[in-house]
């Protein structure tokens, strides 16, 4: 890679000394701007290299022993049907689905909920509620894992969806009243003050005035959320043990276990597990760049 | 819905003498009250299945336990035991060196691409680029390390790359190798982290006041006194962000490590999170791995909170 980036570099530089005299201005910022936007370049495509030797490796020949970034002679698309029929992609995109609508949807109301009683309410000790929030917000999953099993073990929900969700959401809680609470101290203090004056409930005051208000940041976040939840693997690894009842993510350890073995069709099916949630990339890219900086930041 | 009763009543109480402030802060106490209505849902879910499985973890470390049958209490050996078996501390120490690549790398590399940037006008618009370095981002880490199990097996790219380029002696099958294993687990953090970084640092010095480089210049700054000087101190809240996010990302790594090397070959590769459920799921020493899981906490937080500061205090 680093070859063919230098020799780039080389031919361009050339052309601009070539170039008329007229141009000399533009090549010369050209000249200026052209490290950086080879160090973007090369980023570039370490990003993307893993995922297209992946691809090339999935069009191989079954059973054929496919080389690093090769395109394969006659590619066998086919490879993919079989990959999607091996790795039960249709029962894992309903789980997942359905994990994600559990917890995302519910962690989104009630982390909005309880942001606006401590931002915008100020509900008594609601600081402190909100500093022990902050305080396990770094906190990593696996402090959580060991007693979480015997929870939801004692709770029966041991192998089933409902007793990944239950956690999850409880797990999402720190980073999404962080959130919502950051988005609440920016709305304008004239709003929370002419809403108690009317009288007007606090209820009324949320559904009407801020969370129509608050839809970009909650939007934002689900999206967040949405990726996490899709993404989660410790956790669907320790509370589901039957594959077909994880995400996505925690389906992937089963399905390298079983074909380690066989390079194409595991990357076949990894790329087709990794795909919902490209598409969904592709399709809603500016949401989720800003999300990502932004969620960034506020972590 | 009892909150609008609590609610109503105190508006009531209130209307008839219309007082000005004080009362009427008194009067609206109760509607604070109610508030926690709306907190409580959050507040439940919180409390059972998170802040309740922190401090249990932190009771379970100071037992023996094997997960069914009686524990025994006993005090700090778990803790001891952290620090004095090599299979226990060894994780922490690869833990710390995957800092290296999940964090150094990424930040000076991004810096660098930041500084170089900065020469462009307007804003960094380069769609295409954009895409793809978010993709390492959205990607599960079990699905990277998938990717780069089959980028660094024998036939993968790193080798095929080594032999075009005659460097045919270096090839080998890095996850396997003792002394590259955590180097090539490490790599696979740059990649996840890289793109952000870079992303992150370019959005922050079009922030960066143009004047400023003037100035310096004026007082006969060279390029790499002005990036010491204007660029990274402008970029202090952005390093700060990449710096943390990574950090914790390096120390609490789980699923990358887990599906390329299970911590092996020979635990070379072991980091705390695969030990602590290796611990507690495969040896049943669930008193061990809680212990090692605080401990694993505790310097992240150590690292952070510090770190935090740091970036913060500067700023203002």
């Amino acid at each position: 890679m680093t070859v063919t980036h230098n020799s780039g570099t080389r031919t361009a530089g050339r052309a601009s000394s070539n170039s008329p005299r007229t141009n000399r201005a533009t090549s010369s910022k050209l000249r200026g701007k052209l490290p950086g936007i080879l160090l973007i370049v090369a980023a570039a495509i370490f990003s993307i290299v893993p995922l297209i030797s992946m691809l090339t490796a999935a069009l191989a020949p079954q059973g054929s022993i496919p080389q690093g970034l090769s395109w394969p002679a006659d590619p066998q698309w086919h490879n993919f049907i079989d990959a999607w029929n091996v790795a039960n992609i249709t029962v894992l995109l309903q789980s997942s689905i359905l994990i994600v609508l559990g917890v995302v949807p519910i962690s989104l109301l009630i982390s909005t909920m309880a942001a606006y009683a401590i931002a915008i309410l100020r509900i008594p000790l609601g600081k402190i509620f909100f500093l022990l929030l902050l305080l396990t917000l770094t906190l990593p999953y696996e402090i959580t894992i060991v007693p979480l099993y015997q929870q939801v073990r004692e709770l029966g929900l041991l192998d089933s969806q409902l007793g990944l969700i239950l956690p999850l959401i409880g797990l999402n809680m720190p980073f999404a009243v962080f959130w919502m609470n950051a988005h609440f101290v920016t709305t304008p203090a004239e709003l929370t003050e002419a809403s108690s004056i009317d009288g007007a409930s606090a209820w009324k005051s949320f559904l009407h005035i801020h969370l129509p208000l608050a839809r970009p940041a909650i939007s934002s976040l689900g999206l967040l959320m949405f990726l996490s939840t899709w993404n989660t693997f410790l956790l669907a690894l320790v509370l589901v043990n039957d594959p077909n009842k994880r995400t996505m993510a925690g389906a992937l350890q089963a399905f390298q276990s079983k074909y380690s073995t066989d390079i194409v069709l595991l990357n076949a099916g990894a790329l087709l597990l990794m795909a919902p949630t490209i598409i969904v990339f592709l399709l809603l890219q500016k949401q989720f760049s800003a999300a990502l900086l932004q969620g960034a930041v506020k972590g | 819905m009892s909150a609008n009763i609590g609610i109503d009543g105190a508006a009531q109480t209130a209307q008839p003498g219309r007082p000005r402030r004080r009362p009427g802060r008194a009067i609206f106490r109760p509607r604070r009250w109610a508030g926690w209505l709306f907190a409580l849902p959050a507040l439940a879910f919180y409390g059972f299945f998170n802040l309740r499985a922190i401090l249990q973890s932190v009771q379970y470390s100071f037992y023996e336990w094997n997960g069914i049958g009686a524990s025994t209490f006993v005090g700090f050996q778990n803790y001891i035991d952290v620090f004095t078996q090599p299979e226990l501390l060894r994780p922490l120490i690869n833990a710390f060196y995957l800092i290296l690549f999940f964090t150094v790398i990424p930040v000076l590399f991004g810096l660098v691409a930041a500084a170089t940037m900065r020469t462009m006008e307007g804003r960094f618009s380069g769609a295409l680029a954009r895409t793809l370095l978010f993709l390492p981002q959205i990607i599960p880490g079990a699905a990277a390390a998938v990717a780069w199990t089959w980028m660094y097996s024998s036939n993968g790219v790193i080798n095929q790359v080594l032999r075009a380029v005659g460097l045919e002696s270096l090839t080998r099958a890095w996850l396997g190798d003792f002394d590259f294993a955590l180097s090539a687990v490490g790599f696979i953090g740059t990649w996840l982290s890289t793109g952000l970084c870079t992303l992150l640092l370019i959005s922050g010095i079009g922030k960066i006041d143009t004047a400023l480089y003037e100035a310096a210049r004026l007082d006969g700054a060279n390029a790499v006194q002005q990036f010491l000087n204007v660029t990274v101190p402008g970029l202090r809240r952005e390093l700060g962000v990449c710096v943390t996010v990574t950090i914790i990302s390096a120390l609490a790594s789980f699923d990358v490590v887990y599906l390329a090397t299970q911590g092996g070959p020979g635990g070379t590769t072991m980091v705390p999170g695969v030990q602590v459920y290796l611990l507690a799921f495969n040896d049943a020493r669930l008193g061990a791995a809680c212990a090692l899981a605080v401990v694993l906490a505790i310097l992240i937080v150590a690292i952070i909170v510090p770190l935090q500061r740091l970036f913060q205090e500067r700023e203002s």
